[in-house]
């Protein structure tokens, strides 16, 4: 084999990993923690246990009578999946506040909009969680509070969810991902449906008229904010990550072809050239909230 | 405490009596220098006073009047050594639609009430009364509210009285639908405990009495116990007033001595000779065969024997050509209709056994009703906030006792001439779970018209000045077979 | 001291829950309504306090059962 047929075949190799490694290359150089990863992942989890939760509260305490899921066991389903996605959550800020690739604190995470990595979106992640923590503590204490304050505090959830999920959409990092947009996908349907079909067993034709346009509106809104948000190019800078709010630069072409390096230089990691800068998809330690 | 005061008769077998006075003196509502002179000045009450008439009024046997029968000095006493400062609430709710004694009463001697308002509050240490009216009888809120102008301009009573207007339902005079409209709320019955006297309007201590047990109330603060005993037989002392309606020829409001023979109530009024069923009690009460009836006593201890008891102090009698299951029917579907909805077995099981009863009234069963109504009415005794439902079940239960004949002859003959006749004037079957519609009867604008007196029966006509009420007596024709009231719904929502 | 199950009426919506976990004690009328058919026996104290706060209206509590006629 000619040394130039090998190095126009390893050139080409070089190439399509160069492209790669082009762009996921941050200028701090440092890879992503695995709390990331947590956070993400926890945050997904959260998010299906809380769906299930909700379609459990809204459709499973009617009085229908199916005997391979009695009402006591879909209550008390309701109860512990409900306490289950509040550990998934508290997991999912603790992980978030470790991490260092951002710098979200604990009080970003209780008080909304305070944060300045993404702080509408992160908000709305603290808004949900602070209702859910009131449904939660209002529920453990049931017996010891008059009816109708429970009651009253227990709606929230109804705002709390879609809080949460819009929540995952804004500031989620895998927002694009098709299988995630498929879970989303389900876990809105999950919780329409079962409100559409709540619905049909309430008592006043207003209240059904009302709710079946408000949940109607809430799905159509989702995808319409889905569909101009998250799967837009640049969302990440429109949805207020920090640092990437200067000029961009585009990462420099790697023609196809010779490309010269010093002799003993790695071939794998162009060093970046003048004027050069890579976008992150996500955040880099250099660029993020510091100090 | 003085004694006798002349001019007030000691109370016959019948008739003349003692809160019948006044008007029997002026055969017009007493004012109040009239009320003065018949009956004395009323009781002013000192520290020792207190006690001492609560004492007199145990001495007494002065029961409830309202339709429970409920000893009113243990109620009395209850109240006064509750926690917090009592309250006095006077109930002329009167939503019985087969009972006119308490607007007989509040309108023709207000006074007496008001002075056992004030009795009572005095008693039992209240610093505040109310006096309960149902709004759509604006007559007699007005009649009451002239009244207390004069003793206003008297300087009469220390304890304020305030007159209320109250949304009118079956259910809303109820003790703790008073009490819970008081403090604010609907006036639909709340789950006991804690009760009114613990605990009621304002979470204070509130004694709740029938209005014309406080009439009786004032008069033993002015004559004393042992006075009120002189009249009474069969268990009961003092006197009642009656509602005597239906097969007589003289229907209205009578004063009797408690205790007296059924038969001679109805004689009193004029009873149809062929007449041979009577409801007792009122729509909460029972219906009996004439002949077990009447020789006993018109007594709570007298009826027991029999199933009864004498409620409100309220009589029907059937007439001859009418049908009592068809009757005891239109009485259930009512009934059922004005339930608060509150409660599961109301809800649904009122309308579920007034479809039951009238479809074997109507001779159309669809499957077994009388099966159905054996296994639905004990089930819904005791499930309610209130006694609602029970006394609907009694009363159905006591028609099917009663008019065990007519059952049968149902059964087998699919109906009866009477139920036949009456039939136009009934509703179809009603729907479980749902407030019932009332088809208006031709006996709507006679019994219960909101703004005008209630026509159909004449008031104190025993021993009566003056001129008639000018309004058509009820004739117990044989061709009418709708013979009880059935007022018209009210609207939803309307219990603020 | 004996226990009673006592169901505030009017809260009570007819969920049914009671009736699952205290059969023993408690049954449903044909519309769906808690009739409470017994005291509450020692072994059952557990199961009856259970029944009270699983109640998704909160319409039971447990109560001193009086002597005298048995109340539904």
């Amino acid at each position: 084999m000619s040394s130039h047929a090998a190095s126009t075949a390893a050139d080409s190799v070089m190439h399509s990993v160069g492209m790669h490694a082009g762009s996921l290359a941050a200028t701090g150089g440092s890879s992503p923690s695995p709390l990331w990863y947590a956070t993400r992942a926890t945050g997904v989890v959260a998010l299906l246990l809380l769906t299930a939760t909700v379609v459990l509260g809204v459709a499973g305490i009617a009085r229908v009578d199916a005997p391979a899921l009695p009402r006591v066991v879909r209550s008390g389903l309701h109860r512990n999946v409900s306490l289950l996605a509040l550990a998934f959550v508290c997991v999912h800020i603790v992980t978030t506040v470790l991490d260092p690739f951002t710098s979200i604190s604990i009080v970003n995470a209780v008080v909304p909009f305070s944060s300045s990595y993404r702080p509408l979106w992160l908000g709305l992640g603290a808004i949900a969680f602070d209702l859910l923590l009131a449904v939660i503590v209002t529920s453990l204490l049931r017996s010891r509070l008059p009816y109708r304050a429970w009651h009253a505090v227990h709606w929230l959830a109804y705002a709390s969810w879609p809080v949460a999920l819009w929540h995952g959409l804004g500031t989620g990092t895998d927002s694009r991902l098709p299988w995630l947009l498929l879970l989303d996908a389900a876990c809105v349907l999950g919780v329409a449906g079962a409100v559409w079909w709540r619905l049909r067993l309430a008592d006043s034709g207003n209240v059904r008229l009302a709710g079946t346009i408000a949940t109607s509106a809430f799905v159509l809104a989702t995808i319409v904010f889905v569909a101009v948000g998250p799967l837009q190019h640049g969302w990440a800078r429109r949805a207020g990550t920090p640092g990437l709010g200067a000029a961009r630069v585009l990462p420099a072409q790697v023609r196809p072809g010779r490309v010269t390096t010093a002799p003993g230089a790695s071939r794998l990691t162009p060093a970046p050239g003048h004027g050069e800068s890579a976008i992150a998809s996500y955040p880099s330690r250099r660029l993020g909230g510091s100090a | 405490m003085t004694q006798h005061h002349t001019g007030v008769p000691r109370a016959r077998g019948a008739g003349t009596g003692r809160l019948t006075s006044s008007w029997h003196a002026s055969g017009r509502p007493a004012t109040l220098r009239e009320h003065t002179a018949c009956y004395g000045p009323p009781p002013q009450l000192s520290g020792r006073g207190r006690r001492e008439l609560i004492d007199q009024v145990a001495a007494s046997g002065l029961t409830g009047r309202g339709g429970a029968g409920f000893p009113t000095a243990t109620k009395m006493r209850a109240v006064a050594s509750g926690r917090g400062r009592p309250v006095v609430v006077a109930n002329g709710m009167e939503s019985e639609p087969a009972s006119e004694k308490d607007q007989a009463l509040l309108s023709r001697s207000p006074h007496l009430v008001l002075d056992g308002i004030a009795t009572a509050a005095e008693s039992i240490g209240a610093t505040e009364a109310h006096l309960c009216l149902p709004r759509s009888r604006a007559w007699l809120i007005d009649a009451v509210l002239a009244a207390q102008d004069e003793r206003y301009r008297a300087g009469l009573d220390r304890v304020p009285v305030t007159v209320h207007a109250m949304p009118h339902h079956y259910v809303s005079s109820e003790e703790t639908a008073l009490v819970r409209w008081l403090s604010g709320g609907e006036a639909k019955p709340m789950s006991t405990p804690p009760r009114p006297f613990e605990r009621g309007a304002g979470k204070r201590p509130t004694l709740i009495d029938n209005a014309e047990t406080l009439a009786h109330l004032a008069l033993i603060g002015r004559y004393g116990g042992a006075w009120f005993r002189r009249a009474g037989a069969g268990g009961a002392t003092g006197t009642m007033l009656t509602t005597v309606t239906g097969a007589v020829v003289r229907p209205g409001v009578y004063e009797v001595e408690a205790g007296l023979p059924v038969g001679d109530v109805l004689a009193l009024a004029g009873l149809d000779g062929a007449s041979e069923a009577v409801l007792i009690g009122g729509y909460f009460g029972t219906w009996h065969d004439l002949r077990t009836v009447t020789d006993l006593p018109l007594s709570a201890a007298g009826l027991r024997p029999a199933g009864g008891s004498p409620g409100a102090g309220v009589l029907v009698a059937l007439p001859p050509g009418a049908c009592g299951l068809a009757e005891a029917a239109r009485i259930l579907r009512y009934l059922a209709s004005q339930s608060a909805q509150q409660c599961g077995p109301c809800i649904f099981g009122l309308p579920a056994i007034a479809d039951d009863l009238s479809q074997l009234a109507a001779g159309r069963p669809d499957g077994d009703p009388l099966a159905r109504l054996h296994r639905r009415l004990p089930v819904l005794v005791s499930r309610g906030a209130c006694r609602h439902p029970d006394g609907a079940v009694r009363m159905a239960a006591s028609a099917l006792t009663a008019f065990a004949a007519d059952v049968e002859s149902h059964a087998r003959h699919r109906s009866c001439q009477a139920a036949v006749r009456g039939r136009q004037d009934t509703p179809q079957s009603v729907e479980t779970g749902r407030r019932p519609e009332y088809a208006d009867s031709r006996d709507t604008e006679q019994f219960w018209d909101d703004d005008h007196r209630p026509a159909g029966a004449q008031y104190w006509s025993e021993g009566r000045r003056g001129q008639p009420d000018g309004r058509a007596r009820w004739n117990a024709a044989p061709q009418r077979t709708a013979l009880l009231p059935v007022p018209r719904p009210f609207a939803e929502g309307d219990w603020r | 001291m004996t226990q009673k199950v006592q169901i505030d009426r009017t809260a009570c919506t007819g969920h049914g829950l009671c009736a699952d976990l205290l059969p023993e004690l408690i049954e449903l009328d044909e519309w769906g309504y808690p009739i409470v058919v017994d005291t509450v026996p020692p072994g059952l104290t557990a199961h009856a306090r259970r029944a009270v706060s699983a109640c998704p209206a909160l319409a039971l509590r447990l109560a001193r059962a009086p002597r005298q006629h048995e109340h539904r």
